[in-house]
């Protein structure tokens, strides 16, 4: 049996659901574009939001002259380093150099293809979902590696070294909490539950929010992996590089790390990089343990008043985007929190929390919800 | 198109892998080689085994070779016209490859190639993966742990002896290393640490101000006259 399968078809198994299948082109651009003007908003905000907390956790006000209430401070950092000088180290490796920040936004931007904002407002529904996330970020050690390497200074290349076995470290406790919350079961209608081969049990992440959905705030995936949930926001600060594990930057020890020598718009780019890395790390956790888009107080119909079937309603999209924006602000403001609170980990005191602690507890909390599984079976 | 682009891309890194005179370059287009194949097995329809590569090859196969080769001090090997003193045994292997591919190469999408057969390729749609498909990971979660399950459970052995191989090599000089506790450091108290030349412990005062010292490098109390190791 010969198939000839043209590349339209072959991408088609990639994904599972079709709205934007049926539209090939350049239709494509304006989601994508609109996301990225949404990601750039978002990561200004994030950073007037670090700053006015951070001003308020220690007494003192924030930027307030850029712009009402300090508003315009991250566009105005970002075109001072626009029009800073680019150095670049005379007998490091250039090209080395010079690549290895944009493999780190890059690998960072990738993954916001799979988070849903919606019922339908994902950039692709894909059946790995967010496996990969997980496996795009496992990339970003080789931008770090890269930059480290190429500075022609010992300290970068150490700081670039930590930082990459940093990364290596946590992804492998995330990687396993995610694996606890693909391993859900669907309770289906007659209360039965339904076997792998009666529905699609993938790594969606639309599917992930919809499994959350039945009880309002008692559907979230927290009560269910309440380990898992503390786990993975361990490891997402981890791989964030946020403090209590800045080490990669820090500043007495390392100078600044693998960004010791970078200047102009390629620090703008690992600036940048931070916090795309901690937006999409916190509506991480929205999808997976906070239920996502759905309005969560329960018993309250309004999200059915203002929807009319659940795939139409610019209203009901606009409260989902919403929604998911609010409780990914949670996750922000916990971090952000932290990073005034915790003081920083060594880098063995790093990778022993990494390897001997939050790795058996994972797998622990991945064994607790198997047998939890075959009991209720 | 994106067939074409990945496959070349594929084979020029594969080629630079070799070429490089940097092995940190040479590493660096390895990992290229993988990206390129994770791209060609999304393309297959292997979505799963794509964000497999992405993660086992990449994220950890590459970065310890990067680590490896970073670390170590590699002279760049210089390639002169030495090369040439390969040629026939390589000649050999390399002809003996290629002629392998041309025995395997699905010869009707390649019309040039002297093996080329005039058939004209059929297209029609598989239906029945329409109906009901797994996704890649049910499908290899079927056979790998039902009929498969030995092969499964050897590479984990196999793994498992890779660890320990690991930790006997690495453990074997530093056992007898003194570590800090540090929670036994910090209960530490100068009051009982410290003696002073006539045999007396400090009093509350100086420890006080030796804290001070240690702390903020001279003692912030005002008036206090510290005399000698008072």
């Amino acid at each position: 049996m010969i198939i000839d399968t043209t590349e339209v078809q072959t991408i088609n198994s990639f994904s599972t659901s079709g709205f934007f299948k049926e539209v090939y082109g350049l239709i494509w651009i304006i989601p994508i574009l609109t996301l990225i003007l949404e990601i750039t908003i978002g990561v200004l905000v994030i950073v007037w939001l670090e700053r006015e907390i951070s001003a308020a956790i220690q007494q003192r006000i924030g930027p307030e002259y850029a712009g009402p209430l300090g508003i315009l401070q991250a566009i105005a950092d970002g075109t001072k380093l626009l029009l800073k000088e680019d150095l670049l180290p005379s007998r490091g490796d250039i090209r080395l150099f010079s690549v290895g920040p944009s493999i780190a936004v890059i690998s960072v931007l990738l993954s916001y293809l799979v988070i849903p904002f919606g019922y339908r407002l994902v950039l692709a529904d894909l059946g790995i979902g967010v496996f990969l996330w997980i496996a795009i970020s496992s990339i970003a050690p080789i931008g770090l590696l890269m930059s480290g390497y190429g500075s022609n200074n010992k300290y970068s290349f150490s700081g670039g070294l930590r930082a990459a076995a940093q990364s290596i470290s946590y992804e492998i406790p995330l990687t396993l909490c995610v694996l606890s919350i693909s391993l859900r079961l669907e309770i289906g209608r007659n209360d039965q539950v339904v076997l792998p081969y009666d529905s699609d049990l993938d790594s969606s992440t639309v599917d992930i929010v919809e499994a959350q959905s039945k009880y309002g705030f008692w559907g979230w995936n927290l009560w269910r992996q309440p380990i898992g949930f503390l786990v993975f926001l361990i490891s997402s600060l981890a791989e964030c590089e946020r403090l209590p594990f800045d080490l990669p930057e820090a500043e007495e020890e390392l100078v600044a790390g693998y960004q010791t020598e970078y200047s102009g718009i390629k620090y703008a780019l690992f600036y940048l990089a931070s916090y795309l890395n901690l937006l999409v790390s916190s509506l991480f956790v929205t999808v997976l343990y906070l239920g996502g888009w759905n309005f969560s107080i329960p018993y309250i119909p309004i999200p059915e008043l203002f929807r009319i079937n659940q795939m139409a309603g610019i209203f009901g999209m606009t409260i989902d985007i919403f929604i998911t924006l609010a409780k990914a602000y949670l996750f922000l403001f916990i971090s952000i929190t932290t990073r005034w609170t915790l003081p920083r980990m060594r880098i063995d005191q790093l990778l022993n929390l990494g390897w001997k602690f939050l790795l058996p507890i994972s797998l622990g909390n991945l064994l607790l919800t198997t047998s939890s599984q075959l009991v209720s079976l | 198109m994106i067939l074409s682009v990945l496959s070349s891309f594929a084979l020029v890194s594969g080629l630079m892998v070799v070429r490089a005179k940097n092995p940190v370059h040479s590493v660096l287009f390895f990992i290229l080689v993988f990206c390129n194949t994770s791209g060609l097995l999304i393309l297959l329809g292997l979505d799963f085994f794509a964000m497999i590569f992405l993660v086992v090859y990449i994220g950890a196969i590459a970065v310890l070779f990067l680590f490896v080769v970073m670390m170590f001090n590699i002279q760049i090997a210089e390639i002169h016209e030495e090369v040439l003193r390969y040629l026939p045994v390589s000649g050999i292997i390399g002809l003996i490859f290629w002629w392998e591919m041309f025995f395997i190469l699905d010869n009707e999408t390649i019309p040039l190639l002297p093996t080329h057969r005039n058939t004209t390729s059929l297209r029609y749609m598989v239906y029945a993966e329409k109906v009901q498909s797994w996704t890649n990971l049910e499908t290899l979660g079927n056979l790998l742990y039902t009929h498969y399950f030995v092969w499964f459970l050897v590479s984990s052995l196999i793994l498992l002896v890779a660890m320990i191989g690991a930790i006997v090599l690495t453990m074997h000089r530093t056992t007898r290393v003194k570590r800090q506790d540090i929670f036994r450091k910090n209960a530490l108290d100068s009051r009982r640490i410290i003696m002073k030349e006539d045999g007396r412990d400090l009093s509350r005062r100086e420890a006080y101000i030796y804290n001070e010292y240690i702390s903020f490098g001279s003692p912030r109390v005002s008036g206090f006259e510290t005399s000698g190791g008072a």
